[in-house]
């Protein structure tokens, strides 16, 4: 399995002439990078080429990684009912940098697009109907950004006087807890701990 | 003859309709009786599952999965158990992919079970939802004996199930097959010949079997549209392959075609299901992998060693880390392809986990499917769509 990703992998990159930046098979998947110029023209030739074949297009989802340059990862995941396999391609973006729209390509892409737009805030050039979808008609913000807090910045409630339903500023009656269970006997993340400071490095 | 200006009319369909399966609210543009196009609003039931599992240690994550489609609970806990598993290199034991097998087919036959019977519901009929509620009542009560909860089980967990069969199960399961048989030779004759039924359904939202590709479909309805694609067949997962079943597929892509290919799905699911209660009868062992790092020690060992106290505490309040990595598992559940891709950043909580819902593209496609429809083939169409809010909206 993992052989037949690595050779498909070889291929596209071949194939596509310089639109894949990097391909690397992980956990048995095979996942590509491109720049968001190229990803049109990468999602059309995975689509059609004889020996990927990857008809539908499964999903597209964003990640946020606000330490990065290009804070964000458009992220298509792709099936090949014919082959039997999937791919998985990236192309990282910021706040500003528009992704070209799979639309054309694939006809799937319009909501999974419309839903990153809405919880992420990538902007997407030449969609046909780029709207909100799942947050309230009128939300302010991109929910799924890590720098949008859990509780999110208004709440509403229904208001007798005024008969309607009202936008308030979150008030939490008790502070949002977080609690940070990562035990620092244990690794695995570097950190410093309350009194390091004074210990002399061992260099 | 002068030109006629031709006026739409803008209607609002739902978000609180009987027909609408949950808070779907559709604008819909009509001239005359014909749908000239649908725009679904969705996201009224959007509780920010995505955002909340960022926040919770990887078990605690799990119940989040049985609010999605909340008629199918278990399929969901699969694939999110699959995928932690992927990312943490390990294997359920045997006994438990079995008894992870046998309660994805109980679900699927739940989840069939409902929309089949309400599908008939919307397009006329009384009947079947009164005699299919009992069976999934039987069903749930199943669940019930295994997690102490009918619906929201969160049974599946990363690692195997949470606990063995209940003494005696087996038995009763195998007399509730027996009785299940002749209840779907029942339901097939209230609906198949019925002439209403097949009014309603016959040539309606037809798709063909490239426009299923084009706007993402699975399950049920890529198979309805004349692709043999499963995902327990072609990508299986636990112990499917050793599972003895047939993928039933549709040749017309109507609505008539996606309930029969589910009523026929369910046929093979009690196949499934009379298979796994055979092999639980022999196959013994532990239900989940044995190695504290992962899973928690039983009640009774915590009495008498500190160790296993220690283990209990710990995974119930830091839980276990995650190597970082990123996987996309998707399983078969009863209304499609579900996905989780799951992002760790080698914390013991998701950095991201997406949840690819079947529906979600599938109610996409509705506009599509319903366009030149009249109204009241629209309410077949999400009928046969068999969408749930509680997974398109997260």
């Amino acid at each position: 399995m993992a052989d037949t990703l690595t050779e498909l992998g070889e291929h596209i990159a071949q194939a596509t002439a310089g639109a894949v930046t990097a391909h690397q098979v992980r956990l048995e998947e095979l996942m590509l990078e491109t720049t968001p110029d190229k990803v049109i023209a990468l999602l059309t030739f995975l689509r059609d080429d004889p020996k990927c074949l990857f008809k539908q297009l499964i999903d597209i989802c964003g990640v946020d990684w606000p330490e990065r340059e290009k804070r964000f990862d458009v992220v298509y995941n792709l099936l090949s009912l014919k082959n039997n396999l999937r791919v998985r391609v990236k192309v990282a973006t910021d706040e500003t940098t528009p992704v070209p729209s799979a639309a054309p390509v694939y006809s799937s892409a319009g909501w999974f697009e419309r839903e990153t737009y809405d919880l992420y805030g990538v902007w997407f050039s030449d969609h046909p109907d780029l709207r909100r979808i799942l947050t309230d008609y009128g939300f302010e913000g991109h929910p799924l950004r890590k720098d949008f807090p859990l509780t999110g910045f208004v709440e509403l409630r229904w208001d007798d006087v005024q008969k309607r339903v009202i936008y308030e500023p979150v008030k939490l009656t008790q502070e949002f807890r977080r609690f940070d269970f990562l035990s620092p006997w244990e690794g695995g993340i570097e950190r410093e701990l309350p009194g390091d400071e004074k210990a002399t490095k061992a260099s | 003859m002068s030109d006629v200006e031709i006026k739409t009319l803008t209607m609002n369909f739902g978000p609180q309709h009987p027909a609408a399966h949950g808070v779907l609210r559709l604008v819909v543009e009509m001239d005359g009786e014909i749908v000239e196009r649908c725009d679904p609003h969705i996201g009224l039931l959007h509780r920010g599952t995505e955002k909340l599992i960022e926040y919770k240690s990887y078990l605690q994550a799990v119940p989040y999965f049985d609010r999605l489609d909340y008629v199918s609970p278990m399929n969901q806990e699969h694939a999110y158990a699959l995928a932690v598993e992927k990312l943490l290199g390990i294997q359920a034991p045997e006994r438990g992919q079995y008894i992870r097998v046998l309660f994805s087919e109980i679900t699927r036959i739940l989840n069939h079970l409902l929309n089949v019977t309400t599908f008939a519901m919307d397009v006329g009929a009384l009947t079947p939802p009164l005699w299919g509620f009992e069976q999934r009542e039987l069903l749930m009560e199943y669940y019930e004996q295994v997690s102490g909860s009918r619906m929201h089980a969160a049974y599946f967990r990363p690692g195997g199930v949470h606990q063995d069969l209940p003494a005696g199960m087996l038995d009763s399961m195998e007399g509730w097959i027996k009785q299940f048989y002749p209840f779907l030779k029942d339901i097939e004759y209230l609906l198949n010949d019925n002439r209403i039924f097949r009014m309603r359904t016959v040539d309606i939202g037809v798709v063909s079997s490239q426009q299923a590709l084009d706007w993402g479909f699975s399950g049920p309805l890529i198979r309805a549209s004349g692709i043999p694609w499963d995902l327990r067949k072609s990508q299986p997962y636990d112990v499917y392959e050793r599972m003895d079943f047939d993928i039933p597929v549709g040749k017309t892509g109507d609505c008539f075609a996606r309930y029969l290919v589910r009523i026929e799905e369910m046929y093979q699911s009690v196949r499934i299901m009379e298979q796994c209660v055979a092999a639980l009868r022999t196959v013994g062992g532990p239900v989940r992998v044995d190695d504290r790092k992962i899973s928690p020690p039983r009640r009774g060992e915590m009495k008498d060693s500190m160790e296993a106290l220690i283990h209990h505490f710990k995974l119930y309040t830091e839980g276990y880390k995650v190597p970082a990595g990123e996987t996309y598992t998707a399983v078969e559940a009863p209304k499609g392809e579900f996905g989780v891709y799951l992002v760790s950043d080698g914390t013991n909580k998701p950095y991201r986990c997406k949840i690819r819902a079947p529906g979600f593209p599938h109610l996409q496609a509705l506009d599509m499917m319903t366009k030149g429809h009249q109204l009241a083939d629209m309410s077949a169409n999400i009928g046969s769509l068999d969408i749930v809010f509680g997974e398109i909206d997260r």
